[in-house]
């Protein structure tokens, strides 16, 4: 009998070679993950759990690794961010409006995740429709982190919105799941819960069955203990698809491959208006140390500027909210999920909206449709536009300087289940580093570094130019072998 | 000729421009694999895409450029090589997405001309806005239960051209010429079927007046879905009598959206200005911009039928026809090509005589169109061989017509059944003429006495003698010989 703490404890890359000797089953690697989300339900990580769904997955899994037709994740369990329409299975987007609803397709990302032989653990709690950086916005309850501040009894956020994710992997009831980017919702969760995120470049995953956030923007990408499961998990998820228009036809690198190519001789470029006055000491001391991890290793750093750094967050608060509004009109009653009754059509969209949608949605939604309305087009959504495009020509030109950009994830560590609620801007702040790279379209990476005083997790970022995730992956190594971060459960 | 409205205080002038949608003849959807046929049952041509379920993503139909760049290249337009597409959001039960994919500021065409034929044989160069593509909405149905609507998604999706006309019309007989011209054009270019009846070519037209010599643009009125062509001028006539008496009464014209009462003959507002939309148009971010390259045009160009313009010149230079004649014949393709058809190697006019006054004569009392015709062209040259080589007067071909129209049979064979083949053999009518001279001896006196009237009652006489076989030529003249000496 396997100890199932250990099973549940392993790395991707060490249970597919385990599984590969046979040492376990997949059907056994999966039973101790729903043991321990069974454990651990009063985390809220999952809005549903698929036991069965998993088992009879694994079983699979099983038969194939037996005849020696094992896919990349074969019997890997993993949990799914309830953004991904799954086939059959309830997909809300932790929004109230689509309670009930079972997609009858499954999305390009968990297909591929399936069809390489990963089992579904069940569908992730997150903020409602990813709008969120605390997992506070979902229908079904927010998500706890499974760190607590030293000394210290309350919750925390896991960060958000793929907090689900970010908690399940932190706590080790997947393996590793999958989250969706918009302007930090993988790497900012990540570093709160001390993994490794990875949002890839604008293109690189399909969007096809991804319930849509902010079209321009969303990314789906892996969340994982380790940089190499995150390498493993990525390939099998990205790819070009034909069914979604910016998928980029572009072949898949072997992005394992270049988790050993170290980062001699790279030029890691340090951006100078991502140390604002104010800037948590701990947060800065720990950007430096990784500066000093990447000399170690052989890099040179250069001091670079990214001038719009700080319209970013304005710009990304102009144009996500603009691209949801519209995307979310279709949430109207009429076709599935929630209705609610009324006495005309339009009474029947305001209350089904109005039952449906959570405050954050609501507010985001109201935000977007003044954007771009008739007389305020111009002055936010159109220049907005512009000034997108100015944050993408500031990498542009700083990538002529250096290959990779270090930053930190977050501006600070996780914070408490109840704090900054009301003040919904100061929420917005936790994506001040992270939403940069999401206008540019570029590929970026939190990897867990350090515990900071209270003994929270706190994470460095990585970001290369477009398409160069083979480098990122090369500089998140390093750092990766550098921290020699403290895990929950130990050294994965 | 212009046409004017004479009103109280003076001669007003309509201005007008059209709006016509007309769905791009294309198998699938224009964001989506499923399929566009007319008449199915209600939602089973229905993808999830077209249905706006989550996470969906339109793909477009290169098959729907293709038909756009066509049809803007038959429009002599500027083809946009880079075009995008935009949402116009807008909540409504039979719209899915709670937008309409559609083309805003930057559309596939740009500006072209189509040329009308006015009755009086002059031309009129009527400027073509824009033409761009988006995707139709579905179908509400409010009359299949008291308190509920039905919706069919069927039409959800599917591909329209919207071409807007600059506002350059002037009567509701040019708009008239305008939809029959741009129909006859779609119908070459097989990018659009023009069935006004079937839905698939929808007019919306916008209607302003202005005292007869005025220039400004005033306040224009969009009459919504009219469904043929007859009701777009008549909406046109009644909504430009409307603003003439709201004008002259000291009212004023609001911008507004009204539909034509085709029972009532009246147009009425349709929702009014505190309800108007904001369709908060911007660039869809599910589809990258469009864009194209020459050899894309170049391809499409070369593969572009003979227009009607074009094929009218053709015919007039090459057949010898008059414009009208030659427009006639080149408005219906199919029709053009029956012609060619019969003309080729043959007198022309009077091919063209046969095909625009005897056929189309029988194919319109009877309500069937060319390609159903009972007489088929090949039927049709033949029996003008038969004419020309004298088998046939045209008196028995107008009865051999007759016969082919009613039994579909070739000509050649229907005057060998019925023996009745013309007689020029001069040896037989010869004989005939003898006969009757010698029996009417008093008639062939008067007639060399002077009454030469007596000519026609001889040749009556001939004809009757031959079962009206004799060549009426050939009998003039050997009648004519015969009676002289």
């Amino acid at each position: 009998m396997p100890d199932f703490t250990d099973l549940t404890a392993m790395t991707i890359a060490a249970a597919r070679a385990r599984l590969a000797k046979k040492d376990f089953t997949a059907l056994e690697l999966t039973d101790a993950h729903l043991a321990a989300m069974d454990k651990a339900r009063d985390l809220n990580a999952f809005i549903v759990t698929t036991p069965d769904v998993a088992r009879e997955r694994a079983k699979a899994a099983d038969v194939r690794i037996q005849s020696g037709k094992a896919g990349a994740l074969e019997g890997i369990p993993l949990g799914i961010k309830d953004l991904f329409c799954t086939e059959g299975v309830q997909t809300t987007a932790a929004s109230h409006i689509l309670e009930g609803f079972k997609p009858q397709y499954e999305s390009t990302v968990s297909q591929k995740l399936r069809d390489a032989g990963s089992v579904m653990l069940g569908k992730l709690n997150l903020d409602e429709f990813a709008m969120g950086s605390s997992n506070m916005t979902s229908y079904f309850g927010p998500v706890k982190s499974p760190w607590k501040a030293k000394g210290r009894a309350d919750d925390l956020v896991p960060g958000g919105s793929s907090g689900g994710s970010a908690t399940a992997v932190s706590a080790c009831l997947a393996m590793g799941a999958t989250g969706t980017d918009t302007g930090g919702s993988i790497r900012q969760p990540a570093s709160f819960c001390g993994i490794v995120g990875v949002k890839p470049t604008y293109g690189r995953c399909s969007r096809w069955g991804i319930v849509a956030f902010a079209s321009s923007l969303d990314q789906a990408g892996p969340m994982t203990r380790t940089v190499r499961d995150a390498a493993i998990m990525l390939k099998v998820m990205c790819g070009h698809d034909p069914k979604d228009s910016t998928s980029a036809p572009l072949a898949v690198p072997d992005f394992e491959a270049a988790l050993s190519k170290g980062v001699k001789g790279l030029r890691i470029g340090i951006p100078n208006e991502y140390r604002p006055d104010g800037l948590n000491a701990e947060v800065a001391a720990l950007w430096d140390k990784g500066i000093q991890w990447l000399k170690d290793a052989g890099a040179t750093t250069v001091e670079i500027s990214l001038p719009h750094t700080k319209s970013a967050l304005p710009t990304y608060y102009i144009v996500a909210p603009a691209e949801a509004s519209s995307n979310l009109a279709r949430y109207d009653g009429v076709r599935f999920g929630q209705r609610v009754e009324g006495k005309t059509l339009d009474e029947m969209y305001a209350k089904t909206r109005a039952a449906g949608f959570g405050t954050e949605v609501k507010r985001r939604i109201l935000i977007g449709t003044y954007v771009l309305s008739a007389g305020y087009y111009d002055a936010y959504y159109l220049k907005a536009q512009k000034v997108r495009a100015l944050i993408a020509r500031d990498f542009t030109e700083a990538f002529e300087k250096c290959d990779a950009i270090l930053t930190p994830t977050a501006p600070s560590a996780a914070f408490g289940l109840h704090d900054k609620q009301d003040d919904p801007v100061a929420m917005y702040l936790n994506d001040v580093f992270t939403v940069p790279a999401s206008l540019a379209g570029i590929p970026g990476a939190s990897v867990p570094a350090d515990l900071n005083s209270e003994g929270l997790p706190l994470g460095l970022q990585v970001l290369t130019k477009r398409w160069d995730e083979e480098t990122m992956f090369s500089v998140c190594q390093v750092l990766e072998d550098a921290a020699k971060f403290p895990f929950l459960k130990g050294a994965p | 000729m212009s046409y004017v409205i004479k009103g109280e205080t003076g001669q007003w002038e309509v201005v007008i421009g059209l709006e016509v949608h007309a769905q791009v003849i294309s198998k699938s959807k224009l964001f989506s694999g499923a399929p566009t046929e007319f008449g199915a049952g209600p939602n089973t041509q229905v993808s999830f895409i077209d249905a706006g379920m989550p996470g969906m993503l339109p793909v477009i139909n290169a098959h729907a450029v293709e038909q756009a760049v066509r049809t803007g290249l038959g429009l002599k337009a500027k083809i946009n090589q880079r075009s995008v597409f935009a949402r116009k959001n807008y909540f409504y039960a039979d719209l899915p997405q709670g937008y309409q994919i559609s083309q805003y500021d930057m559309p596939i065409v740009g500006e072209g001309t189509l040329i009308l034929d006015m009755p009086d044989g002059t031309t009129r160069a009527i400027g073509i806005e824009r033409l761009h593509l988006e995707q139709d909405a579905g179908k509400s149905v409010h009359d299949m239960h008291p308190s509920k609507t039905f919706i069919d998604l069927n039409r959800a999706g599917v591909p329209l051209m919207e071409i807007v006309s600059k506002p350059d019309l002037r009567s509701p007989e040019e708009a008239g010429l305008y939809l029959k011209k741009l129909r006859s054009i779609l119908r070459y270019l097989g990018t659009c079927d023009g069935n006004m009846e079937e839905g698939s070519m929808r007019c919306d037209a916008n209607v302003s007046v202005r005292p007869v010599g005025s220039t400004e643009l005033r306040t224009r009125c969009e009459i919504k879905n009219v469904n043929s062509v007859r009701f777009v001028m008549q909406a046109i006539e009644h909504e430009a009598m409307r603003h003439v008496d709201v004008y002259e009464s000291g009212g004023s014209i609001n911008q507004e959206t009204r539909l034509y009462d085709s029972n009532k003959g009246e147009t009425r507002p349709m929702r009014s200005k505190e309800f108007a939309h904001d369709y908060r148009y911007f660039p869809d971010p599910d589809l990258q911009p469009l864009e194209f390259d020459d050899a894309f045009v170049a391809a499409i160009k070369s593969k572009l039928p003979e227009l009607p313009d074009d094929k009218q010149a053709r015919f007039i230079k090459d057949y010898g026809l008059s414009a009208y004649d030659a427009g006639v014949l080149v408005a219906e393709q199919e029709n053009a090509l029956y012609f060619e058809e019969v003309a080729k190697g043959r007198d022309a006019k009077l091919a063209n005589n046969w095909v625009s006054s005897n056929l189309f004569g029988v194919l319109n009392a009877r309500g069937v169109a060319i390609g159903d015709s009972p007489v088929s062209a090949k039927n049709l040259g033949r029996l003008l061989d038969l004419i020309a080589d004298n088998t046939l007067s045209s008196r028995m071909a107008k009865e051999v017509f007759e016969i082919m129209a009613e039994t579909g049979n070739a000509p050649d064979a229907i005057v060998e059944e019925r023996g009745m083949k013309q007689i020029t053999d001069t040896g037989a009518i010869d004989a005939a003429i003898d006969q009757i001279i010698a029996q009417n001896a008093d008639k062939v006196e008067q007639y060399r006495s002077g009454k030469e009237q007596l000519m026609g009652w001889f040749v009556g006489q001939v004809m009757k003698a031959t079962q009206g076989k004799a060549n009426p030529g050939v009998c003039g003249e050997l009648l004519r010989k015969k009676l002289k000496s």
